[in-house]
């Protein structure tokens, strides 16, 4: 047993009202630049839906993630060693930007300087690839609330693998929201298809991130991971990738996505698992048996035996302690309420969620029912055996059971929790119905219900002794930045050259440009380059250093 | 001047060579990328980009013959000069417009593309420049010495003097009547070795080969590593 721990987060899908915070505060604070307009490192996205980017979940056409071989071996799902180096010159799959879409903004400039005339002026959109006028036809959630439902649905590729007749009760019925991060993998594929090995897990937190510094660039991790959740920066040339906010997760904070979502849907804890069982459980034959073998990966944080291992392994004693308040691992394996996405990847995903009751939940209110009663919501998951079809597929490989199991509990607590809070003996039997104990079930309705932040945020702090200066970067190194011919433009030897800035530093100067510039888009932050080879030495070229003080900007 | 040419200037292009990766590395590893512009546009790249790549590589393994293998050894492996001579013009031809056909449709693409050519800087368009010149030269070399003025073994004169540089005895005699192509095409190549460091050419001195060996997952532990300037730690 070789005992690791690893950040991880549970979401409650239930309480997801599709408002977007999540993303638009995590774009300010990480994606907020030139390079990666397009990127999202959360997003939410209208289930069913094509997602973002469009149709990343058909693996045959992006062939990202792992699949077993003939020999049963694990394999990228993209091709061996050998064949990614033959192809590094152009990668074969690699999505357009298209396929995510063309970021633009708006010349809001001319509805204040237009010239008096009959028509009231327009802000025209710009591409903020090009610096031209350009037309909007996609985003990254374009399809949002089934916005041109079913013409988009039918391009749903998990709703493509339910029957026919499913399918169209399902474009009718159910829609709920999926906000993704990255999954911060057990095994991830994005790190198997570095050719630089540039990406790395933290051994301490098991946070995959990007290191700047030997990221050439080769783009094989786009591929690699099946979640499409690496960005390419093509300002930079690197690629980048939501880090779990670790400056922040590091002095004890939860994520940013977390701290501002709406719904107080988002758990973060510690789960401690067996290194050596990661591999193995990978290779599990069945895509059914994905999930039971993964959450078998997962140790007992209030295991004598597994917190003696944890301890010899060098996990400090606060964290192991935190271990087993985690909430993240009583969603899992304490109350098994919470399923991995999309675990026939076999990356071994550290993100779960807890699947929605509540368009189960609707139909049974609309069709006149009491939707709090055990008897009805269970008949009512017993007929709507298309929306646990539809989730199985996301969350457990098709296997609809611990879809089952799980809305089951939910729908139990539902009913349970009505006669305490209407003041009526408490109906012992809703519970052990669904194996569980009134206690737990409480405990649970606590985590779920009430959700307490102190409850839903079980975060140690990292060690000073052996924490990474807790600076503001996506690069996870330390800067010497002041001055840096990086800051907020351009160095000599390319698009950013020199040494990569936190990421606040650029935001600052990236964002008082935008709000002073004459230009809409486009050239403004690439006008700014300079190069030496063609500077004499006499007199200062324009962009050799970023703009000072306001007056120059 | 043939001192100057073929003696001072071989060892300031290797000195530039040499010291400007180190300092590139050591001040610049942020902006050490290929700067792929892939994700602008895809299906000229596609084409372009493994057709040039993949002739630059012959190309190369075609100079390691002819520069650094000593035509004694050929002979001495029974390989005659007639022989060799074909062989060299047959697979140099086929790896030479593999490289032209590559490069022209990738700066073609740089140049049509809206996206690519906006990303393309100053410095990338030097290179571009000195890149074209050198692989032109090169192959006009070839091509005239060849086709139209019947043979020209260089293994006598370019050759000897190539390895003489590395072996610190420069023979400066050697290349000073050597035809005016093959010369140019030389000077050409020591001005692309001088620029390289500062361009995006340095993505090849880190061509990941190491992935073939290294375990699929990385581990890093998150304790610093050795500090940098600047900071106390
Ligand atoms: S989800 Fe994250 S950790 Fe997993 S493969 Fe994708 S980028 Fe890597
Ligand atoms: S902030 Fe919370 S409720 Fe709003 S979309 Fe994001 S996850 Fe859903």
């Amino acid at each position: 047993m070789r005992v690791m721990a690893q950040m991880a987060m549970v979401m409650n899908l239930d309480k997801c009202i599709g408002c977007h915070t999540c993303s638009v505060t995590c774009k300010q604070t990480w994606t907020n630049r030139t390079g990666v307009e397009y990127v999202w490192f959360n997003n939410v996205e209208t289930r069913p839906g094509l997602g973002y980017p469009r149709t990343y979940e058909d693996q045959e056409k992006w062939r990202g993630g792992w699949r077993l071989n003939k020999r049963g071996r694990l394999t990228l799902t993209a091709g061996g060693r050998v064949r990614k180096l033959l192809s590094i010159f152009a990668n074969p799959v690699m999505p357009r930007l298209e396929d995510y879409y063309e970021p633009w903004t708006y010349d809001y400039a001319t509805l204040t300087t237009a010239p008096l005339q009959e028509h009231p002026p327009v802000a025209r959109p710009k591409s903020l690839i090009t610096g031209e006028d350009t037309r909007i036809t996609w985003s990254a959630n374009w399809d949002d609330d089934l916005g041109g439902a079913l013409e988009h649905a039918r391009g749903d590729v998990v709703l493509a693998k339910v029957s026919e007749q499913v399918r169209f009760e399902f474009e009718k019925t159910f829609m709920f929201y999926l906000p993704r991060i990255c999954e911060h993998c057990l095994n991830p594929s994005c790190a198997a298809s570095c050719p630089s090995g540039a990406i790395y897990k933290r051994t301490e937190d098991g946070i995959v991130l990007v290191d700047q510094d030997k990221c050439r660039g080769w783009r094989m991790c786009v591929t690699g991971c099946p979640y499409k959740k690496i960005y390419f920066n093509h300002r930079t040339g690197k690629a980048e990738k939501c880090t779990f906010c670790y400056p922040r997760v590091e002095v004890g904070l939860p994520t940013v996505c977390s701290e501002t979502c709406v719904g107080r849907l988002r758990y973060i804890g510690l789960v401690l698992y067996d290194a050596d069982k990661v591999l193995e459980a990978a290779c599990t034959p069945d895509d059914t048996g994905l999930y039971e073998a993964q959450r078998k990966v997962f140790l007992d944080p209030h295991d004598p035996g597994v917190q003696r291992a944890a301890e010899e392994a060098g996990i400090p004693h606060d964290w192991i302690e935190a271990a087993g308040r985690s909430p993240v691992y009583a969603l899992i394996s304490t109350y098994k309420v919470a399923l991995p996405l999309h675990p026939e990847y076999r990356t071994l995903p550290m993100v779960w969620y807890i699947p929605p009751l509540s368009p189960v939940v609707d139909v049974v209110r609309d069709t006149g029912h009491d939707a709090e009663d055990t008897g009805n919501l269970f008949a009512a998951l017993d007929a709507l055996r298309i929306p646990i079809g539809y989730l199985a597929e996301l969350f457990t490989a098709g296997d609809p059971e611990p879809v089952e199991a799980s809305l089951r509990k939910l729908a139990a607590m539902r009913a349970y929790m009505r006669d305490i809070n209407l003041g009526r003996e408490p109906n012992e039997r809703i519970p052990q119905r669904v194996g569980m104990s009134g206690e737990s079930m409480y405990e649970m309705y606590r985590l779920l219900a009430l959700a307490k932040y102190d409850e839903r945020y079980v975060i140690p702090a990292a060690h000073a002794e052996q924490a990474q200066r807790l600076e503001e970067s996506v690069t996870e190194c330390s800067l010497d930045y002041e001055g840096g011919p990086g800051m907020g433009g351009s160095g000599p030897f390319g698009e950013t050259s020199g040494q990569p800035v936190p990421v606040a530093v650029e935001n600052f100067h990236v964002l008082r440009e935008r709000q002073t510039s004459d230009t809409a888009a486009g050239r403004l932050d690439r006008g700014a380059r300079v190069n030496l080879l063609n500077w004499d030495g006499n007199g200062r070229p324009d962009g050799l250093f970023p703009p000072r003080g306001g007056d120059d900007a | 001047m043939t001192v100057l040419l073929w003696v001072v200037l071989p060892y300031v292009a290797i000195l530039v060579f040499v010291l400007g990766h180190v300092w590139r590395y050591r001040y610049d590893k942020f902006g050490w990328t290929t700067r792929s512009s892939e994700l602008y546009e895809r299906r000229l790249l596609r084409l372009g980009s493994p057709l040039f790549h993949f002739g630059i590589l012959f190309v190369l393994l075609g100079h390691v013959g002819g520069l650094l293998i000593p035509e004694a050894w050929t002979d001495a492996a029974g390989l005659s000069e007639t022989a060799y001579h074909w062989i060299a013009v047959v697979l140099g031809t086929i790896a030479g417009v593999l490289t032209i056909s590559g490069m022209a449709i990738l700066i073609y693409r740089r140049r049509t593309v809206g996206p690519v050519f906006i990303a393309t800087t100053r410095n990338d368009k030097l290179m571009y420049l000195v890149l074209a010149v050198t692989i032109l030269l090169g192959l006009g070399a070839t091509f005239l010495a060849n086709v139209a003025a019947g043979g020209y073994d260089y293994r006598h004169t370019v050759s000897p003097w190539f390895r003489s540089v590395f072996l610190l005895r420069p023979d400066a005699q050697l290349m000073a009547h050597v035809p005016v192509l093959y010369q140019a095409h030389a000077l050409s190549a020591m001005t692309l070795f001088v620029i390289w460091p500062f361009t995006r050419l340095v993505h090849v001195l880190t061509a990941p080969v190491g992935y073939l060996t290294r375990p699929y997952i990385v581990y890093r532990s998150r304790t610093p590593r050795p500090a940098r300037r600047g900071w106390a730690s």
